[in-house]
């Protein structure tokens, strides 16, 4: 239940990295290949976008922080910024007068910075307003017409214009001093077989212009990044939320997968389509999230492990779904909620924390169902494979609390122990005779739980029905079967507490006793780990306090940990202070301060900082933090 | 379909459960019921190879009557769960029922989509026109200008056409029995759920107690002195089945004569089948993707002995 606090970055060792340009640009291609070729070298690499709901033109910008050191989190600041267009310098107020959704990057950049931009922009260096940073105008066109020259191509730079992305890549990668060959094999890797010719242009893009960078200024940027010492390079698996959560429930068995498109939880469905034929995964896409539930709860009944991904609004639809899994007492289904930001179509490619209350009272009635929020790739893999044994073992709805922030980052993720995972498919009913002998798929027991017999099997047949019914699922409004029923199911979530180990419920990261207690869920979970080493520099002692279970809420644990506190301060990213409010429901006990942030963009680390340092010294109850 | 087996005879007996039936007398409900179980029986299909999915409403309490497996689901979603349902296991005999509202109404959606994928599954819709169970309201496919006895103003909704919704949507077979006419609807029934694909069979309900216009008597054409139930079958040129399925000129006359069919003039109504056709089911489709599925239902891959080391060996 206690862990330390691994976060011992040092500053002068990182690198916060941004590429912005245009939407469909291909920004997440270049910047993708520049953080595996970090991971490649050894680096802890954590890489996040922000984009609109837009296909092609919007401003999107994509940063990759890179450390020696393990890193969980990103910072608002850039020690080097790359830009494809000017609006990433600038914003888009020369574009939008009234109404300006953003004002660049320039000013994010640290002193002592770099700032990489096409100099065919013709920009006066006097906009930039910045004398402390580096700039390096570089003819990204030009630059590209010499690299395919070397190879034989003169006159073919506008053609193959899409790799401008590649030149600012390498003119940046020559100034900070990253290593080329690592970036070459990452590129070699990605154009493979018939698209080999791609990776001989973009390595010559890539090589020509870290050389021209180099060649033609002679001070670099403050901030400068090498792999590490071959011998000493770990052997990191880089990926997103999606990818581990659509392993994860590959591993743990799954038959069905449901879905219908939505930001942010779609990629994790097409990914998971993709690997179906290999794997034996049956996955389809429904006419609304209403079918997507409905089909999963009909596949779970019938002894397939399924589950359903989506986000905010489409979990509106599954309401009713999730309640008929319930009162059925379906083996299942677990369903994905990939949170963004709400209300309604609300902030649909950003992310927000802004759904646990919903996630705890998804439907009608009083009901049994289990909601897990993992606050990392690492969690989000175990908990999603023990969701199903626990969906199976309970013969209840599971809801897996996730968001966009977790979807669509790039993490370094330490290894994943293949070893610890079991497959249990909960009590099954095993027929003594083919005939029919009195089998009640609902039969009242002590801890809840009912043999379940897959349908198909001779001597198994039941019925059951979203109405209240008897042990033998037949429809009944009698007063003492509602009442053995209700209880029947309500007990599930008792032994269900029980049983599951206090690893997936809860972590105290930290000393046991300290100053003040960090309180938090979810993807805050990096950033809030990677602010603890600032916030006890004045030598305060701080720990933390993840949740990840939050029904059945891990009372008595809570409850022990912050009665220890003597000062509590909730961090989390919604209006209303969510978990906040479970936590003073379910222990009695309300954290002095909250942090918030509901501006659509995850917390960064200095964001935490700030929101601790001032709620603390200032004795305010409630700090707002947003500087994205 | 898995016909008869088993090594022994099922009984009639042994497709219906000990629950007291508990619709109205004279409810045209019974016929229905008491068609699917000979049904099966004429199937031979082991009770224990059969999924019943209904919706909510009278019909939606139909599998707790018929002894097999079955799901009573929620207003609307028994196309969903029928759909997850034969994904899981395609070897079961998959029944969905539910009424006119559950199915063209609050269930549309899947009524049509469902016609979109073709799975081996069997849709049967007990259309009486009203709400029964929440006391008559009108249904979607009640006729502009009716008004039943519990109605307080005549609907000034137009009722749809199920069977054009149907040819629309891409129904392999379609259907329309009569409640009332056991031994006809068995046969539909049992056509419906020997084909290869989504059949959809819509029925004619009496309900006696809120439909005081499409009455036992109504259907018999007690007044205008003929019954205005006619059977496609009747007419010696009646062809429903597409010979060509690629030969799109023949599939667009067969629907076309099925549009034509459907459409109510008020003292004809056609039973039988409209239309037919032999397409590739969604399962043989996914067992073209995942080819173990032609040897096994999902249900009994060993899915629990995945390797994924590959998989995370190609994120490094």
């Amino acid at each position: 239940m206690t862990g330390a606090v691994q976060s011992s970055v040092d500053r002068r060792q990182e690198l916060s990295w941004v590429l912005g340009g245009p939407q469909g640009g291909g920004i997440n291609a270049s910047a993708e290949l520049f953080a595996r070729a970090l991971a490649r070298g050894g680096l802890w690499v954590f890489a996040n976008i922000e984009f609109h709901s837009n296909i092609m033109g919007k401003h999107s910008y994509y940063r990759v922080t890179a450390a020696p050191a393990a890193i969980h989190s990103h910072l608002d600041t850039i020690d080097m910024l790359v830009a494809l267009d000017e609006e990433t310098l600038f914003g888009d107020a020369p574009q939008r007068k009234q109404y300006p959704s953003h004002t660049g990057h320039v000013h994010e950049v640290v002193a002592g910075g770099g700032i990489v931009y096409d100099a065919d922009l013709k920009i006066d260096q006097t906009r930039f307003k910045r004398q402390d940073v580096q700039l390096y105008p570089i003819p990204y066109l030009e630059v590209l017409e010499q690299a395919l020259t070397s190879l034989g191509r003169p006159g073919q730079a506008r053609k193959h214009i899409v790799m401008r992305n590649t030149v600012a890549l390498g003119a940046s990668i020559g100034l900070i001093g990253y290593d080329e060959a690592l970036v070459e094999a990452i590129i070699r890797e990605s154009f493979k077989g018939r698209k080999a010719e791609a990776a001989d242009m973009n390595v010559a893009a890539m090589r020509t212009a870290a050389a021209y960078a180099r060649d033609h200024f002679s001070v670099r940027p403050r901030a400068q990044l090498h792999a590490l010492p071959e011998g000493e390079r770990r052997h990191h698996v880089m990926m997103k939320g999606v990818h581990a959560v659509a392993i994860a429930k590959l591993k743990a068995g799954l038959g069905l997968q449901t879905y219908y498109p939505i930001s942010p939880a779609t990629d994790e469905s097409v990914y998971l389509e993709s690997q179906g034929p290999a794997h034996q995964l049956v996955v389809i896409q429904a006419e609304d999230e209403i079918a997507s539930i409905n089909m999963a709860v009909g596949a779970a009944h019938m002894g397939v492990r399924a589950a359903t991904s989506t986000a905010g609004p489409g979990f509106a639809l599954m309401s009713e779904g999730i309640g008929f899994a319930a009162i059925t007492e379906a083996p299942g289904p677990v369903v994905f909620l990939w949170q963004r930001g709400g209300p309604s179509t609300g902030l649909p490619t950003r992310s927000e924390q802004a759904d646990l209350q919903f996630a705890l009272h998804p439907a009608h009635g009083d009901f049994p169902h289990l909601v897990v929020a993992p606050g990392d790739l690492e969690e989000a893999f175990y908990h999603s494979f023990e969701s199903f044994n626990w969906a199976d073992r309970y013969q209840i709805p599971v809801l897996v609390l996730l968001d966009k922030f977790l979807a669509s980052s790039f993490f370094t993720v330490g290894k994943i122990d293949l070893s610890r995972l079991r497959i249990d498919r909960g009590l099954l009913y095993q027929p003594a005779t083919p005939e029919r002998d009195g089998y009640r798929r609902h039969a009242l027991t002590a801890n809840g739980v009912s043999p379940r017999s897959v349908p198909g099997t001779a001597g198994g047949i039941f019925s059951t029905t979203s109405d209240e019914h008897d042990p033998q699922g037949h429809i009944t409004e009698g007063v003492e079967n509602r009442i053995a029923m209700m209880r029947k199911r309500m007990v599930k979530l008792e032994t269900a507490a029980r049983e599951i180990p206090s690893s997936f419920k809860l972590e105290l990261f930290g000393p046991g006793e300290a100053d003040v207690t960090l309180l938090g869920w979810g993807s805050s979970k990096g950033a809030i780990l990677d602010a603890i080493p600032a916030l006890e520099r004045s030598g305060r002692r701080v720990n933390f306090l993840q949740i990840r279970m939050m029904r059945p809420f891990p009372v008595q644990e809570v409850s022990a940990i912050l009665g220890r506190s003597s000062s509590i301060v909730l961090i989390e990213g919604n209006f209303s202070g969510q978990l906040g409010a479970l936590v003073r429901e379910q222990t009695g006990i309300e954290p002095a301060h909250r942090v918030l942030k509901y501006d659509g963009r995850p917390f960064s680390r200095n964001e935490v900082v700030e929101g601790v340092e001032r709620a603390l010294s200032e004795r305010q109850p409630e700090v707002m933090v947003s500087h994205a | 379909m898995p016909e008869a087996t088993a090594a022994r005879r099922f009984t009639l007996q042994e497709y219906k459960t000990d629950q007291h039936v508990d619709w109205c007398p004279g409810c045209g409900d019974f016929g229905i019921l008491s068609s699917i179980q000979q049904a099966f029986y004429q199937l031979q299909i082991p009770p224990h190879r059969v999924a019943m999915i209904s919706g909510i409403g009278c019909s939606g309490k139909t599998p707790h009557y018929v002894d097999t497996y079955g799901l009573h689901t929620l207003h609307g979603r028994a196309l969903p769960v029928a759909t997850g349902a034969k994904l899981a296991n395609h070897e079961l005999t998959v029944v969905a029922v539910g009424g006119d509202g559950d199915g063209y109404g609050i269930g549309a959606g899947y009524f049509l989509n469902s016609g979109r994928r073709n799975l081996d599954i069997t849709y049967i819709v007990f259309n009486n026109g009203v709400y029964g169970l929440t006391k008559g309201q009108a249904s979607p496919t009640l006729a502009k200008g009716l008004r039943t006895k519990s109605m307080p103003e005549p609907s000034i909704q137009e009722g749809i056409n199920p069977i054009a919704v149907a040819l629309g949507a891409g129904y392999t077979w379609i259907g329309r029995g009569y409640a009332l006419d056991v031994k006809h609807l068995v046969s539909l029934i049992v056509e419906a759920i020997r084909h290869r694909g989504t059949s959809f069979l819509d029925v004619f309900q009496t309900c006696p107690v809120y439909n005081d216009l499409r009455t036992k008597e109504w259907y018999a054409g007690q007044d205008i002195g003929r019954a205005r139930l006619q059977r496609l079958d009747q007419d010696p040129g009646w062809d429903p089945q597409v010979r060509q399925p690629d030969d799109l000129a023949e599939v667009v006359q067969k629907k076309v004569r099925a549009l034509q069919a459907s459409y109510e003039t008020g003292d004809r109504l056609s039973v039988g089948v409209f239309y037919k056709i032999a397409l590739p089911t969604y399962e043989d489709q996914m067992a073209e993707k995942v080819p173990a599925l032609k040897e096994h239902p999902l249900v009994d891959l060993p899915l629990d002995q995945r390797d994924i080391e590959g998989l995370l060996r190609s994120f490094e």
